[in-house]
């Protein structure tokens, strides 16, 4: 497997919306590096004829009747916000500068 | 000191039974020794992230007027319990062990939660654990590290450490904590505890902050088998809140810990795992080991090895699906409906407070996760890393199928080493994932696995564990083993090995 290089820890910091500084890049690149090496062994050792397994057991819908049963309060859902307003979550603005 | 806090929950059961007792009194007796013992995160055990002495001690008045009007809730009503920060707790804090969610109190119950105080039990508070339930340590944690009770200055095991902690250093009879790849049966190994993970879907999720949803599972912490068999007795059962809960009656968990007490193993097949032991265990664990499975035999037992030729991949097919879901889950921290919200100066937009408040709230090893969790589920990576760790499930759980062809339970070293000096592994992340390399097989596969104690090491002189795993909901059989090699040693010890464990600052024992 190919190695990480720092843009690419870069560049996965971005996907999981993560801003990691410098130093923070320069510790964890090598780590994340020595990590896959050692999970790549798994390559290979299973081939097309074993099916995937996602879960310990097989998974089916479950469903429940279809009435109404009371939820949380507004002020139940909002208590631990950083901001309300309203009886809504505040939020910072959506849209960056490009839209 | 009170000598309440030296008895198993079993023993306090039947005293609150006879009248000798309160519930009060048990309560008032454990909170006192966590203010003795527990300090914070500079120093003692530091099991204990919240104490909830007001509550905790309301609901011992409840449970005392319940039983002076005649009735009781539970076998355990009246008994304290301490529940790992992981589960969500009706108006006490919940954090995870993360600055992320620092101070946050959920508006409802983990049905654990909620079927532990229907019951009766006083909830003392919430223990440390490594942040989001990543890591073997409890060093993990944004609050400081919980300290091994048996040398403050070993690890406790991680994640459950806290949990584990307590229950080792006679904070709380019982404790609960949640087992996604061992953070139940490795604490419980390295301190002398025992640790149940039941069979996945056997107890609910529901209200469990999850960390990996195919692999979580929740599970007693106790001094004796039989203490665990009760809890578990309690929490186990069908949940329509959680769509993974089996639909199934919960298994006579009591009974086959008394059963096995007696002794009597004849006729029971052990399947030694020939890939979790050799190279690289400490000699002081694989020596306990082998006298334990010896004793099985003198119960009776008969005793094979057995091959599982794919638990070699185990690790790597974890550290693959754990990050996956982990990247996934996490994906909800992002400061908008609950917990930290970091600003940045400007004109911030929801987008940049999130990237923000994750780099602030989030520690080392779950941003490390975090990562590689998006890099295997990443496009051009996902079939070689993700879809090829999924097909090692699967041949994980054939070799188990095959091994419960041949014999009943599957035995091994709970973990491969004693209690580690805090601070070895902080900066090896693999050498700290390697702590888990004989708990993870059962996550993988949805197997129970219990670790009771095995004694100490001779070359350190901290507590071993011995693991036994069975199919999926036959957990009974767990009891009935673990309850059997825990009475057999018991009687080679004088008591169970807890009793050994040092005093520490602050009271006796």
């Amino acid at each position: 497997m190919s190695q990480l290089s720092r843009d690419e820890v870069a560049h996965l910091a971005d996907l999981a919306r993560i801003d990691l500084d410098a130093a923070e890049l320069d510790h964890l690149a090598p780590q994340l590096n020595v990590i896959l090496e050692a999970v790549a062994s798994i390559s290979g050792v299973a081939g097309d004829d074993v099916p995937p397994m996602s879960h310990p057991m097989p998974l089916t819908n479950v469903f429940r009747e279809d009435v109404v049963v009371p939820g949380l309060t507004a002020e139940q859902a909002l208590s631990g916000a950083p901001e309300a307003e309203e009886q809504r979550f505040r939020v910072p603005r959506i849209l960056g500068d490009e839209q | 000191m009170s000598n309440w806090i030296t008895k198993t929950a079993a023993e306090l059961v039947d005293a609150l039974a006879a009248g000798e007792t309160t519930s009060v009194e048990l309560t008032q007796a454990h909170l006192d020794r966590i203010a003795a013992v527990d300090g914070d995160a500079t120093a003692g055990v530091h099991a204990f992230l919240h104490v909830d002495a007001e509550g905790a001690l309301a609901q011992a008045a409840e449970s005392d007027a319940r039983r002076a009007a005649g009735e009781t809730r539970h076998l355990l009503d009246g008994i304290p319990i301490a529940v790992k920060d992981v589960l969500a707790t009706q108006g006490l804090p919940t954090t995870c062990g993360s600055k992320i969610l620092e101070g946050w109190i959920p508006p409802y119950d983990a049905t654990v939660v909620r079927k532990v105080k229907a019951a009766g039990l006083p909830i003392l508070g919430k223990t440390n654990m490594d942040e989001f339930a990543m890591g073997s340590s409890t060093e993990h944690s944004a609050y400081g590290p919980t300290r091994n009770p048996w040398d403050q200055t070993r690890i406790p095991g991680g994640s459950g450490g806290g949990s584990a902690a307590a229950v080792a250093a006679f904070e709380a009879p019982l404790a609960l904590g949640t087992d996604t790849g061992g953070s139940i049966r490795q604490p419980g190994a390295v301190t002398g505890t025992v640790g149940v993970k039941p069979t996945y879907g056997g107890v609910s999720r529901y209200g469990l902050v999850a960390l990996a949803n195919s692999l979580d599972q929740v599970g007693p912490v106790t001094r004796t088998v039989l203490d665990s068999a009760l809890l578990h007795e309690l929490i186990g059962g069908h949940d329509p809140l959680d769509s993974t809960s089996v639909n199934q009656p919960v298994g006579a968990f009591v009974e086959a810990a008394r059963q096995g007490a007696a002794g009597d193993l004849a006729g029971l097949k052990v399947g030694v795992i020939k890939e979790l032991a050799g190279d690289g265990w400490q000699p002081g664990v694989m020596t306990r080991f082998a006298e334990t499975v010896e004793l099985l035999t003198k119960l009776g037992a008969e005793v094979t090895e057995i091959a599982c030729p794919s638990f070699v991949h185990a690790m790597a097919a974890y550290y693959l699906i754990l990050p996956a879901e982990c990247s996934s889950n996490l994906a909800k921290f992002d400061a908008m409906r609950y917990g930290l919200r970091v600003v940045p100066e400007g004109d911030p937009s929801a987008e940049t407070v999130m990237r923000a408040t994750r780099d602030a709230g989030f520690g080392d090893e779950v941003k490390r996760r975090i990562m590689i969790g998006t890099y295997a589920l990443s496009s051009g990576y996902y079939e070689a890393y993700y879809g090829q760790a999924q097909k090692v499930r699967t041949l994980i759980s054939r070799d188990f199928a095959a091994a419960f062809e041949q014999v009943d339970v599957l035995v091994s070293p709970t973990s491969p080493t004693t209690a580690f000096p805090l601070g070895e592994k902080l900066d090896d992340p693999l050498a700290m994932y390697l702590q888990d390399l004989a708990t993870i097989p059962a996550n993988l596969a949805g197997v129970p696995g219990i670790s009771v104690p095995a004694g100490l090491a001779d070359e350190d002189g901290l507590p071993v564990g011995f693991q036994v795993l069975a199919p999926a909901l036959a957990d009974d059989r767990l009891y009935r083993v673990g309850a059997a090699v825990e009475a057999a040693l018991s009687a080679t010890w004088g008591g169970i090995l807890l009793n050994q464990a040092p005093a520490l600052e602050g009271g006796s024992k």
